[in-house]
């Protein structure tokens, strides 16, 4: 039996949906910036999951977004953790739940 | 005959996989990856034994003193003993220690360390693993290093682990950059990730006697300089071995290990050292290439451990001359000096290039990297004036 | 890939992840994390995209778990308090793998055997980079050196 793209994509449902879980059910800031890498990384499962089953296709377009997606996912987890650290100096606490004043 | 020599661990393997014949295709393809996995194994392994013994031997001529020499002869058989000595000692695991990180630190250094050997051409046909992007995995494999220091700071639970694994990652960080942009020209020219395909682009003479290694053109031995450099500073080698100065944090993050796992430390970083200066070889130096036409009568990999033999002894000599340097200078090092001159030598690969591969674009390229060279060198050069010393006792 | 590795790899990465999301120790979370990563990075390479698969170990390795466990090492002051569950979170994650997974076994074209496809060399890669999708590219050159000269900026120590 070689995987077919169902078994790709229900692994991929699976890995987004525990990042969902991650990024919804944990307090602490860094889970939810885990959670969040974690659904873009299932994101690009699926892409080169349907890049590599599309029939009679030469183009690349599938691998070239799966690229760009890690370059953003990176820009991204250095902004968040730099926010992170940020707010970590100013309140004393990483818990997203006790971050409820507008007042700095 | 020649050939024939230069084939003999090819010919070996094939003749071992002749005894599969008949035998289905994954075995084969498995027991084809265990030879390999088994004679890199055993290859570097006997070479991090020969290399702590003639380390310290060199040391010790560089020193005016002796070295080991009371265990077999000429103390070769001193790494034996001491491997003894290690399996022997106690395993300590501090009380309010990670107990998981700290367990799995020294797994994940040596493997890491162990993964990168994989992709090295080492002698004709002779790459372990063939891999389209063979260089990228050298680095996707090296980066993981990183956590792995982080790890075994983390999970020793102590102030002195912690500071030296922050110093590590801090400048195995900044010199990752220079590594990686240097090795940038070589796969531009050569346009590929493929190390045989490295190797094989740095095939034949130029004027029917110059080898046609990168190092032999400006950007190629700059960047080569710049590589090795960097290449010092990923193996928290001497004069950068600041992660774990013995006089200021006792051991880095290498403080709580003890035993087995100490030594599995000790050989990560060794063998990360060969795989570091192995890929030197490749891409500089023309990996298993001869020298001179008149000595293509040697086998392959003899040129390529010769010429890896070569840069480790530079690496001890290194050791034995040079005295540590500070964190701030080495920082300053690589983001002021070392980061530029990298990028140099990118756009000096691309002006050698488009000028002709020839003698033109030699002096062109040169003249690219003298210009950014002396500019930073003024640039950076602060003309500190220090005060007349002063002292302050105590009252 | 015979079946068997496949298996293997799927049980570790998402048993990685499920611990990523559920550990109560931070930096066993992000470790966990970074297996999961490599498990998905085993995934690219079993379909064929060797390069983007160690892209994403290069990246997601290298840069963003020392990132992660860098910013637990700087707010770890914080770790011991209340960590609660928010179970609502939890409900709506379940209802979206059920959602998901109906709708993939309910679509029909899904499980046709991969075609045969030439090998994704870098060098196509690098071609396609260069020619169709360079603005792209530079896009994310100039986004990737605005998150470094932000995220220097968020964390510089204000100047009292």
């Amino acid at each position: 039996m070689t995987p077919t793209l169902q078994i790709f994509l229900i692994i991929s449902a699976a890995l987004f949906s525990i990042g969902l879980l991650a990024a919804l059910s944990r307090r602490h800031a860094i889970f939810i910036l885990i959670g969040i890498e974690m659904m873009l990384a299932a994101a690009n499962l699926n892409f080169i999951a349907f890049w590599r089953f599309n029939p009679g296709s030469l183009q690349t377009t599938g691998v070239m977004v799966a690229i760009f997606s890690i370059a953003i996912a990176a820009a991204e987890a250095a902004v968040g953790l730099a926010l992170v650290i940020a707010v970590y100096r100013h309140y004393r606490t990483t818990n997203v739940d006790q971050l409820d004043q507008l007042k700095g | 005959m020649s050939k024939s020599i230069d084939q003999i661990f090819i010919s070996a393997k094939q003749w071992l996989l002749s005894w599969l014949t008949g035998a289905p295709d994954w075995v084969i393809q498995v027991a084809s990856s265990l030879i390999n996995i088994f004679t890199l194994l055993a290859v570097f392994l006997t070479l991090f034994a020969l290399m702590s013994v003639l380390e310290r031997k060199i040391l010790g001529r560089i020193q005016n003193r002796y070295g080991p020499n009371r265990v077999g002869p000429f103390g070769l058989l001193q790494p034996v003993a001491d491997g003894i000595k290690m399996l022997i000692k106690e395993d300590i695991v501090p009380a309010r220690a990670d107990k998981i990180v700290h367990f799995l630190a020294p797994i994940l250094i040596a493997a890491a360390a162990v993964l990168a050997l994989g992709v090295i051409p080492y002698g004709r046909n002779m790459t372990p693993f063939t891999i389209d992007g063979g260089i990228l995995f050298f680095f996707a494999v090296g980066s993981t290093t990183e956590l792995a220091v982080f790890m075994a700071g983390w999970g020793s639970n102590n102030k002195f682990s912690m500071l030296g694994a922050m110093r590590a990652i801090a400048q195995m960080i900044s010199y990752e950059l220079p590594l990686i942009i240097t090795v940038l020209p070589v796969v531009m020219v050569v346009g590929s990730l493929n190390p045989d395909a490295i190797v094989a682009a740095q095939n034949g003479y130029a004027l029917g006697l110059v080898p046609r290694w990168f190092v032999f053109t400006p950007w190629g031995a700059t960047a080569f300089i710049l590589f090795f450099v960097s290449g010092l500073v990923e193996s928290n080698r001497t004069p950068f071995d600041v992660p774990e100065g013995e006089s200021e944090i006792v051991a880095g993050h290498m403080t709580e290990y003890s035993g087995f796992k100490y030594a599995t430390f000790f050989m990560a970083e060794y063998i990360g050292m060969f795989a570091i200066t192995g890929l030197a070889a490749t891409l500089f130096l023309g990996g298993w290439h001869s020298p001179m036409r008149a000595l293509e009568f040697l086998p392959s990999y003899v040129w390529f451990f010769a010429k890896l033999s070569a840069l480790l002894f530079v690496y001890i000599w290194l050791r034995g001359t040079l005295p540590r340097t500070r964190v701030d200078q080495i920082m300053n090092f690589a983001w002021k000096f070392m980061l530029p001159m990298a990028f140099t030598c990118v756009i000096a690969a691309a002006v050698w290039h488009y000028a002709g591969r020839g003698l033109r674009g030699w002096l062109w390229s040169l003249v690219v990297i003298a210009i950014v060279y002396t500019a930073l060198s003024i640039l950076l050069d602060a003309r500190r004036k220090f005060a007349p010393r002063t002292y302050r006792f105590a009252e | 890939m015979s079946s068997t590795a496949f298996i293997v790899i799927a049980i570790l990465t998402l048993a990685a992840a499920l611990a990523a999301a559920t550990l109560q120790k931070l930096m066993h979370a992000a470790l966990s994390f970074a297996v999961a990563l490599v498990g998905v990075a085993a995934f690219f390479f079993s379909l064929g995209a060797e390069f983007v698969g160690l892209v994403l170990v290069f990246v997601y390795i290298g840069a963003v778990a020392v990132l992660i466990v860098f910013t637990i090492l700087l707010t770890r002051r914080d770790v011991g308090k209340d960590r609660g569950t928010n179970w609502s979170g939890v409900i709506v994650a379940v209802a979206v793998f059920g959602g998901l997974i109906w709708t993939i076994l309910e679509t029909p074209s899904l499980s046709a055997a991969a075609p045969q496809i030439p090998a994704l060399t870098v060098r196509r890669i690098g071609e396609a980079l260069m020619t169709n999708y360079v603005w792209p590219l530079q896009c994310i050159g100039v986004l990737l050196t605005a998150a470094l000269i932000g995220a220097l900026i968020l964390v510089m120590e204000e100047r009292r």
